[in-house]
């Protein structure tokens, strides 16, 4: 019997701490692990006995790379267990701080984790002395997502200005104009990112995924809407527990989880994407025609092209936010703190982040449950590892590697989110 | 390009954290190549696939130590670093997962894996100078990125790096902010807090929540009385304490004396 083992130890160019593990026994995958070890971090638990207002400031400690998921999916949680409805410019407001987390996450994805594998490079740094315009590009882009959660949200990493009910403190019109010029840049830019990704070279790679997001009846999603899926799912949030479980297994501290009546599902960029192009503006559809996407994407690999087309989406977003912004009187919604359950379910830039608390009449939490988007993807990321293996038996050893990683790449796992949670080995027997 | 051989190694590190630490250095858009042309980035997974071995000149190490695993880990990076630092209140304080510090964490494995046997943890979160000797600590939930500019800049220089160790209050005079506290009657940890954010939070209408730790001689016991004056109850005035940098001695000691004085009286 002839056995190969493909590992990595410690994956790079990820968020948090993995690895991967594979063997193949007489050229089939018999087993196939992306290994988690980030350490367990027990955020539901320290939630307990913690006031609702402190729910947005403790659960961006969750990950500093998408704080406003968590944020957003706490104040809409606690706002559903308060009859609270955030609307018209503090809604508008919400919006556009989540665009700056989609640019700032997605560029640093697409430019620093993931197009060094695209062009042969170790690190976006090394990738910079080949292809200097190249990176230049992206950290500007990056970088005005990241002053966008600093206008609105007092920082980049771990905002402090957001709360239920809306904000602490409202930013002047006079200031977001000051982003306008940077904006209509990074627009330009955004597309020109679009026609350079969707000129890459990618393996030919298709699952039968079960694309599962956020449906809203006008608008690509970012806090708001129904859970679709591609096989027919359409559900309130409040539904959540009903179809989803978690499942704990040994070789990682991120929780798995499925979808009960047909497993494992695919979330984030594609996903909204083949569920949602119909809500993409008409200058995105054309980028996307442009590139070829037009009828939809399955291709994990191309998943560089549609962030790209997400932050294109995430820039007209914010200038539109930014020219019909109209100052609010106040800003935060009145509320009254009352016992009860309640969800939040917001498009976190790897996909569904999904919250649901309870909260005692003194405002206490007493119950708090979390899943983050990567948990939800690992069984998923672990079966196209699989699959991607066997078709690519004849490479040798050292390119198998790397185009492993990058098929878990593909995915950005943030892997500190989902420990509640990554290392590489292929193992050929 | 300056040769590669005279540039020095620095390496960053990861332990339980939520990552937003090193990215601070992702973040530094302005910097980044200018930094990678003056040192060179020998290993830093979250940026880079290449691994070049040590010993390295300047390790940045991230996050606490929470299992037994990372207790012999961070022993090694020591032993293969020249200078380390700290970054962040999870490797200065243990950080947010030292809200396990004192309690049931069999019953908090419970609470989020079925499975708690797969599970390995230590029942404290503690800082890396518990561990190791740090030659220098970085604050903040997350430590800001001119700080940790200003750290890489003086290690480059051969000097100590100037992160000013009065409070928060002190930013707010130098940006102008109308003080919370006094003004709208905001509760605000300001007046114990170690300086290092530019005082946001003040600035954002709100009371600051003592994500930098505490200041260098923080008068917590004055501080609270003005806070229960405020309106604050027991509980409230115990949990700020008791988040971001609930292992750091000066904030874990205001818990305590809080709890044990509502104790007394009841």
């Amino acid at each position: 019997m002839s056995t190969r083992t493909i590992k990595v130890d410690y994956l790079a160019r990820v968020e948090g701490e993995g690895a991967m593990h594979v063997t193949v026994e007489d050229g089939r995958v018999s087993t196939c692990e992306l290994r988690i070890f980030e350490p367990p971090r027990f955020f539901e638990a320290f939630l307990r006995g913690r006031e609702y207002a402190e729910a947005p400031d403790i659960t961006a400690r969750i990950c500093g790379i998408c704080p406003i998921a968590y944020q957003m999916s706490a104040v809409h949680a606690m706002e559903d267990i308060f009859g609270v409805r955030v609307d018209g410019p503090l809604r508008a407001l919400r919006r556009l701080i989540y665009c700056g987390e989609w640019i700032e996450s997605h560029v640093l994805h697409v430019y620093m984790l993931h197009a060094p594998d695209f062009l042969g490079y170790e690190s976006a740094i090394e990738m910079a002395r080949d292809h200097p315009d190249l990176v230049r590009q992206g950290l500007r882009l990056k970088k005005i997502g990241n002053d966008l959660m600093t206008l609105v949200g007092g920082r980049e990493i771990h905002p402090i200005n957001v709360r239920v009910g809306g904000f602490y403190r409202l930013p002047r019109r006079r200031e977001l104009e000051t982003l306008r010029a940077d904006l209509e840049w990074g627009v330009q830019a955004a597309e020109a990112t679009v026609r350079w990704a969707s000129g890459l070279d990618f393996p030919d790679f298709e699952q039968d995924y079960e694309f599962v997001a956020l449906r809203h009846p006008h608008e690509y999603p970012f806090n708001e809407g129904r859970l679709v899926s591609s096989a027919g799912l359409d559900i309130p949030i409040e539904a959540f527990d009903a179809h989803f479980e978690e499942i704990h297994v040994p070789h990682s501290t991120s929780l798995h989880a499925r979808l009960r009546a047909r497993g494992n599902y695919f979330v984030g960029p594609l996903a909204r994407y083949n569920l949602n192009f119909d809500r993409l503006s008409p200058r995105v559809q054309a980028a996307a025609r442009e590139a070829g996407l037009a009828g939809g994407c399955r291709n994990p690999f191309q998943s560089i092209v549609v962030r790209a087309l997400e932050v294109l989406h995430a820039y007209e977003e914010a200038l539109a936010i930014i020219d019909t912004y109209v100052e609010p009187d106040a800003p935060v919604v009145d509320y009254q703190v009352r016992a009860g359950t309640g969800h939040g379910c917001t498009e976190a830039p790897r996909g569904i982040c999904y919250h649901r608390y309870t909260v005692g009449a003194d405002g206490l939490i007493s119950d708090a449950v979390i899943v983050p988007p990567t948990s939800q993807n690992q069984p998923t990321i672990e079966n196209d590892l699989r699959h991607f293996v066997e078709r690519h038996l004849e490479e040798d050893d050292e390119r198998l590697q790397w185009l492993c990683e990058q098929a878990i790449r593909n995915y950005d796992p943030c892997i500190s989110c989902s420990c509640h949670f990554l290392d590489l080995t292929v193992e050929r027997r | 390009m300056s040769n590669a051989h005279s540039r020095p190694k620095l390496a960053v590190w990861k332990f339980a954290s939520c990552d937003g630490c090193q990215l601070s250095l992702l973040d530094c858009e302005d910097e980044l190549l200018a930094v990678a042309d003056a040192i060179e980035i020998a290993n830093f997974p979250e940026a880079s696939r290449a691994v070049v071995a040590g010993p390295y000149d300047l390790s940045l190490v991230e996050g606490s130590i929470t299992t037994p695993h990372d207790a012999e880990r961070i022993r090694d990076i020591r032993a293969q670093s020249k200078t380390l630092v700290t970054i962040g209140a999870c490797a200065t304080a243990g950080g947010i997962q030292a809200l396990r510090n004192g309690a049931d964490v069999e019953a908090f494995t419970r609470i989020v894996y079925a499975h708690p046997e797969y599970i390995a943890t230590l029942s404290e979160s503690s800082p890396i100078a518990d561990h190791v000797a740090v030659d220098f600590e970085l604050r903040g939930c997350p430590i800001s990125k001119t700080q940790l500019v200003e750290v890489i800049s003086a290690f480059l220089a051969g000097r100590r790096p100037v992160t000013p160790a009065h409070s928060v209050c002190v930013e707010c005079k130098l940006r102008g902010t109308v003080c919370v506290m006094v003004a709208h009657g905001t509760p605000c940890l300001g007046p114990a807090t170690h300086a290092g954010c530019g005082a946001i939070c003040p600035a954002y209408d709100r009371g600051c929540y003592g994500c930098f730790g505490p200041m260098e001689t923080p008068n917590a016991a004055a501080l609270d009385a003005r806070w229960g004056e405020l309106g604050a109850d027991r509980a409230r005035r115990e949990r700020v304490y008791r988040t971001f940098n609930a292992g750091a001695p000066a904030f874990r000691d205001a818990a305590a004396r809080i709890a044990a004085a509502e104790d007394e009286k009841s």
